[in-house]
C-alpha cells in the first residue's frame, strides 16, 4: 500500500464495498470479482478580462465491478451510484455481461496484484480553495495581456487543482489504495497585429499542488511562444529538414504508441508484431523507456487497473525494441510477467504512461553538430502537433498533420502561417539524424530535440 | 463560500451515514421531484443569485464488441447526477456531484452560490414564483430502455456485421462490429419556471476493417447511428454496409498518396458535412463570441460565404444523431438558419451566450453529462441541398481530388481548421481517377467559405459526435456534393 494515503476517505470505504458485494453475490453463480474504484473532487475557474467567465467544481466517484461466472467467463458493469441499490444492480449487469465473456481469453487476477508496491513520494497537497485560484488566475491573466500589446486576449486559460483517490481489491484479498493531488494552470493567448491575421500559442504546468505551480514560467513561456509566430509567411511545399521540440516528439510518439502495446500486436492493429521483439527499428543511438515512476511525473501511480506494480519499462534500446507494455492476459499470452500498464476491462485496455526519450549512452549520432540553438542550415522547428485523433493512422504508421511552428534560416526565426508535415513514423525513426543531449521535462514526458531528415512540409505559398 | 483545506470527498460517505440519510435517489426523475427542487431554487435565490439551473440526469450505457467472430467486450454502465448552475450578472458557478441525497445537492448549491460571493440571507425575500408545470417530453418514451435490444440480439447483429465482412473482404486482418446505446433521463428545473423532462435514446452500430497485404495497409470504418427508436438496430443493413466497407478498403489498400498542394476539391455528401461542422458552425457558437475566437462577431447581416450556401442547424428531425426535443437548459429547440445565400444570419445561442453577447437562445444549450455546465452547441448541422448534379461538380474540375469519406477534424483558435480525408480519388480532366491516401485539408473559414462555389442536389446527413467545451455530444452533419475551388492539401 502506498503509506502516504493512509486513512483517508477512499481506505474506509473498502471495507463497505467488499462487504455488501461479498454479501449480494451469494446468490449468484460468481466465483471471483474484483473491482476498482476512484473518487475525485476537483475546482477550476476559468476568467475573462479580469472576471470570474466560469467556476466549477465537482465530486465524482465510480467503481468498475468484474465478476467471473462459473463456466469462468468475465463480466464487467460500471457505475457511479455507490449505493447498496447501485453496487446490487452493477453486481447483476456484471453477472449478466459475464454470460457472453470472451472464452478464448479470460483476464484473471494479476500474478503481481499482491506484490510490493515501489515507493512514490506524492504527498497530498491542500486545496487553496476556489476564490484563491480565481484571484491567482486573474492575476495571471492581467500580467500576460500587460506583457504586450499584440496579445488582445487570453481565450483559452484555466486553472483546477484536483484531489483524489484510486482502489483495487479483489476476492482473493489484494487491495491497493493511494490518494493523490494535482494542479494545472494552462494559459493561451491570442495575439494580433493591425493587418495581420490572429496568432495564437500558449503553456501548461502541472504540479502536486497550486503553491507549487510554476505561474511565472507559464506566463514567461505563453507570451514568448505567442509572439514569436507574429512574425509569419507561408511556407513551400517541399521536403525539409526538421526539428522537433520534445513536446512534439513525445506527441509524435504518443500517438503511435500501439507500436509497443501487446494488446494492439494481439489485436493485429500494431505495426509490430510479437517476432519483431529484438529486431532493430529505429537508428542505434535512440533510447525510449516508458517510466510512471519518474520523478517528474506528478500524476504517478504506483499500480495499474489491475493493482499491478507500475515500474520504468525499456521499449526501444540503442534502436531495438526491447518490450512491449502488457496487461495480465496480454503478458500471460507472451510468457511475460504483467508491466503495470493495465487498465479494467472484461477486454483490458493497455497504455502508455510517461515516456523518456534520449540518446542511447557512448553512442554517436549521424549528426553531432545539428544544435537547434546554432543551426545555420535551413530547417523547420516543430513546436507542437494539432489533430492527432484525424491525422494519425496508427495501425499504417503514416500521418498527416498541422503542425505550430518556424522555418529558422541562418538564425532568423519565421513562423509558419499554415503547414502540415506529413510521414512514416518507422522512415521518421530510420531518418534520426542527432539527438540532443539536453532533455527537456514536459507534462507529457522526458525528451530533447530531435532532428529528422527529409520530412514532407505542405505550405501555403 | 470558498472551499479551503483539504477537499473532503463527501459522496464517499460513511456506510452508517449512507443507510441513515434521506436520499432523494428513485427511479425516475419526474414530478415528486418538483417540491424539492423548488426548495432548492428558493434556496439559491435568497442568496441573491440572478438565475439557477438544476439539471439531473440518469443514464444507462451498454458498448459491445465484436473481433472476428468473436464477442470480446461487454460494457454496461449506469449512473446518477446533478450539475447546479447559478448566475449572478455575467458570471456563473457551475458544481457538478453524484450525491443525489438532500444535504448533497444542498452542498453542491452552496458551492455554487458561494463561488459568487452569494450565502443564503432569510432576511432576503426569494424572488421565485415557484416551478411552472412539468414540460414531459419522455410522457412517451418510458418504455424506450425496456423495448432496446437486449444482448443476445445485439450480438447476433454485430457477429452478423463480421460475418459479412469476412465474405465480402480480401485481405481483411482485423474485422470488428461494435454497438453503443445510451439512454439518458433528464429533469431541468431552473428559476424562472423552466421544468422539463425528457428521454434520449441514442444507437449507433459500426464496421471496422484493417486490410493488410505485404507492405499494404489500409483501415477503414462506418458508422450508422439513429437517435428515439427502440428498435432501429433491426433497419441496419450489415450486409450493405460491410459491401461498402470492403469496397472502400480494396479500394484504398494500394493507394498512393497524395502529392500535398492547393487544389479544388468535391467533397462527397452526408458525412462531408464535417467541412462546415469544423470550418463554420463551431465559430457560430456563442462560446466563441464570448472567447473573442470567432471572425465572425460582428458579421451580422453580411456575406461571409459564398451565394451559393445555405446552411442550417435545427434541433429536431425524426431520427437524426443530434436531435433534441428539449435541450439540456430545458428549451424546445428551434431551427436555426446560420446562413442564407451567403448571408449570416444567426448564432447558435445558450442561456450563457444570451446573457453575455445578447443573441437569443436557440435551444442548443448541450452537455455530455452532468458534471458539464450546457454550452451553445450543434445539434443537426448541414449546408443546404443546390442545383447540380454531382456529376457536374467533378466535370467541373481539370486536376483536382475528390473526397468521397472523411475522417476526423477540428478547429483552433484563430478559426484554423483541419480534417483528415480516409478514402480520396484524383479527379482528371473532370473524371474520377485513381484513388489516394493520406490527404489533410486545412484552412481558415472565412477564406474557404467564400470559395464554396457549388452545391449539388443530393443532401444527405450523417451521424457524428463532436467534442468541445460542453464534452462529447452526438451530432448530425451533412451537406450535399460540394465543390471548394481551392483548399490547402497536406500530402507527402
Amino acid at each position: 500500500m502506498d503509506n502516504s494515503n493512509k486513512n483517508t476517505g477512499l481506505s474506509l470505504e473498502r471495507e463497505y464495498l467488499r462487504d455488501t458485494i461479498h454479501k449480494n453475490i451469494k446468490n449468484l453463480p460468481i466465483k471471483q470479482w474484483d473491482l476498482g474504484a476512484s473518487c475525485s473532487s476537483d475546482s477550476s475557474v476559468q476568467v475573462d478580462n479580469g472576471d470570474a467567465k466560469q467556476m466549477k467544481s465537482s465530486q465524482k466517484s465510480s467503481i468498475t465491478l468484474r465478476v467471473w461466472n462459473r463456466e469462468g467467463t468475465l463480466g464487467i458493469t460500471s457505475t457511479s451510484d455507490l449505493s447498496e441499490s447501485g453496487l446490487l444492480k452493477a453486481i447483476n449487469g456484471a453477472y449478466q455481461a459475464s454470460r457472453l465473456g470472451n472464452p478464448n481469453e479470460i483476464p484473471q487476477f494479476s500474478s503481481l496484484a499482491k506484490d510490493p508496491l515501489p515507493k512514490l513520494e506524492r504527498p497530498v497537497k491542500d486545496s487553496i480553495g476556489i476564490q484563491n485560484l480565481f484571484k491567482l488566475l486573474k492575476s495571471a491573466e492581467a500580467e500576460l495581456l500587460h506583457s504586450h500589446k499584440a496579445i488582445k486576449t487570453i481565450p483559452y486559460n484555466g486553472l483546477a487543482e484536483a484531489n483524489y483517490s484510486r482502489l483495487y481489491i479483489n476476492s482473493d484479498d489484494a487491495y491497493r489504495h493511494l490518494n493523490r493531488s494535482q494542479s494545472t494552470l494552462y494559459l493561451y493567448a491570442r495575439a494580433e497585429e493591425e493587418g495581420r491575421k490572429p496568432r495564437s500559442s500558449g503553456s501548461i504546468r502541472v504540479a502536486l499542488g497550486t503553491t507549487e505551480l510554476d505561474i511565472n514560467g507559464c506566463i514567461k513561456e505563453a507570451c514568448r511562444k505567442t509572439l514569436s509566430h507574429l512574425n509569419y509567411k507561408p511556407i513551400e511545399t517541399g521536403k525539409y529538414l526538421v526539428c522537433f521540440k520534445p513536446e512534439a516528439f513525445l506527441e509524435l510518439i504518443n500517438s503511435f504508441g500501439s507500436m509497443f502495446n501487446a494488446r494492439s500486436v494481439l489485436d493485429g492493429v500494431s505495426l509490430t508484431k510479437k517476432e519483431n521483439l529484438g529486431e532493430l527499428i529505429s537508428v542505434p543511438f535512440l533510447n525510449i523507456n516508458d517510466n510512471c515512476l519518474h520523478d517528474a511525473n506528478v500524476g504517478a501511480s504506483s499500480f495499474d487497473g489491475e493493482g499491478t506494480p507500475t515500474r520504468n519499462i525499456p521499449l526501444i534500446k540503442a534502436g531495438v525494441i526491447e518490450n512491449f507494455i502488457h496487461s495480465e492476459a496480454t503478458a500471460r499470452e507472451f510468457g511475460v510477467k504483467p508491466t503495470g500498464h493495465a487498465g479494467l476491462g472484461a477486454k483490458v485496455s493497455v497504455g502508455l504512461d510517461w515516456l523518456e526519450i534520449g540518446k542511447t549512452p557512448g553512442k554517436l549520432t549521424k549528426k553531432q553538430t545539428l544544435n537547434y540553438k546554432s543551426q545555420s542550415e535551413r530547417f523547420i522547428l516543430i513546436e507542437g502537433l494539432n489533430a492527432l485523433h484525424a491525422g494519425v493512422k496508427a495501425s499504417q504508421g503514416s500521418f498527416s498533420l498541422p503542425f505550430d511552428g518556424w522555418l529558422v534560416d541562418n538564425g532568423e526565426k519565421i513562423s509558419i502561417e499554415a503547414a502540415t508535415i506529413a510521414g512514416d513514423i518507422r522512415e521518421v525513426l530510420r531518418n534520426i539524424l542527432h539527438i540532443e543531449d539536453n532533455q527537456t521535462i514536459t507534462h507529457h514526458g522526458i525528451c530533447p530535440h530531435i532532428w529528422v531528415s527529409n520530412l514532407s512540409i505542405t505550405g501555403e505559398a | 463560500m470558498s472551499l479551503s483545506g483539504r477537499i473532503q470527498h463527501k459522496n464517499l460517505i460513511s456506510a452508517s451515514e449512507r443507510r441513515t440519510q434521506k436520499v432523494l435517489e428513485q427511479d425516475s426523475l419526474d414530478l415528486a421531484w418538483k417540491s424539492r427542487l423548488e426548495f432548492l431554487l428558493k434556496y439559491g435565490s435568497s442568496a441573491g443569485a440572478d438565475l439557477i439551473e438544476i439539471f439531473l440526469e440518469s443514464t444507462d450505457h451498454l458498448g459491445v464488441l465484436a473481433e472476428q467472430d468473436t464477442i470480446t467486450n461487454v460494457s454496461p454502465s449506469f449512473g446518477k447526477g446533478a450539475g447546479i448552475r447559478v448566475f449572478k450578472g455575467n458570471r456563473d458557478g457551475f458544481v457538478s456531484t453524484n450525491d443525489l441525497t438532500e444535504s448533497g445537492l444542498k452542498n453542491a448549491l452552496d458551492q455554487a452560490l458561494g463561488m459568487l460571493g452569494l450565502e443564503w440571507n432569510a432576511s432576503v425575500k426569494a424572488v421565485f414564483n415557484g416551478l411552472k408545470d412539468l414540460e414531459d417530453f419522455a410522457n412517451n418514451k418510458n418504455h424506450w430502455l425496456a423495448h432496446s435490444p437486449d444482448l443476445t440480439e445485439i450480438s447476433e447483429k454485430i457477429l452478423e456485421g463480421t460475418k459479412c465482412l469476412g465474405i465480402k473482404g480480401n485481405h481483411l486482418q482485423v474485422r470488428r462490429g461494435s454497438y453503443s446505446r445510451d439512454w439518458q433521463e433528464v429533469l431541468v428545473a431552473a428559476s424562472d419556471g423552466t421544468f422539463g423532462r425528457d428521454i434520449r435514446l441514442h444507437q449507433s452500430i459500426g464496421l471496422n476493417v484493417l486490410a493488410e497485404d505485404g507492405i499494404h495497409r489500409a483501415s477503414i470504418g462506418r458508422r450508422y447511428g439513429t437517435s428515439g427508436t427502440p428498435n432501429d438496430l433491426q433497419n441496419w443493413k450489415p450486409e450493405l454496409s460491410a459491401e461498402d466497407l470492403c469496397d472502400s478498403a480494396g479500394k484504398m489498400l494500394y493507394a498512393d498518396y497524395v502529392n500535398a498542394g492547393q487544389k479544388p476539391v468535391v467533397l462527397a455528401n452526408k458525412f462531408g458535412g464535417v467541412i462546415f461542422h469544423e470550418a463554420c458552425g463551431h465559430l457560430l457558437e456563442t462560446t466563441q463570441i464570448e472567447r473573442g475566437t470567432t471572425p465572425f462577431a460582428n458579421k451580422l447581416g453580411t456575406l461571409i460565404a459564398n451565394e451559393a450556401v445555405t446552411a442550417i442547424d435545427e434541433g429536431y428531425t425524426e431520427g437524426a444523431f443530434g436531435s433534441l426535443n428539449m435541450d439540456d437548459e430545458g428549451m424546445k429547440p428551434e431551427e436555426t438558419v446560420l446562413i442564407e445565400k451567403g448571408v449570416l444570419k444567426q448564432f447558435i445561442s445558450d442561456r450563457a451566450g444570451e446573457i453575455r453577447t445578447g443573441h437569443k437562445r436557440t435551444g442548443s444549450g448541450r452537455r455530455q453529462s452532468h458534471t458539464y455546465a450546457a454550452a451553445s452547441r450543434m445539434r443537426n448541422t448541414y449546408i443546404a441541398a443546390g442545383k447540380y448534379t454531382p456529376k457536374e461538380l467533378i466535370n467541373s474540375i481539370d486536376q483536382g481530388l475528390y473526397c468521397k469519406s472523411m475522417g476526423g477534424g477540428s478547429v483552433g483558435p484563430t478559426g484554423q481548421f483541419n480534417f483528415a480525408v480516409e478514402e480520396g480519388y484524383l479527379i482528371e480532366n473532370g473524371e474520377l481517377h485513381t484513388p489516394v491516401k493520406g490527404a489533410t485539408l486545412i484552412g481558415e473559414a472565412k477564406e474557404i467559405m467564400p470559395r464554396i462555389s457549388m452545391c449539388a442536389n443530393d443532401l444527405d446527413l450523417a451521424a457524428g459526435f463532436c467534442g468541445s467545451i460542453s464534452g462529447n455530444i452526438n451530432v448530425t452533419v451533412g451537406q450535399p456534393h460540394i465543390k471548394v475551388d481551392s483548399i490547402t492539401v497536406g500530402g507527402r
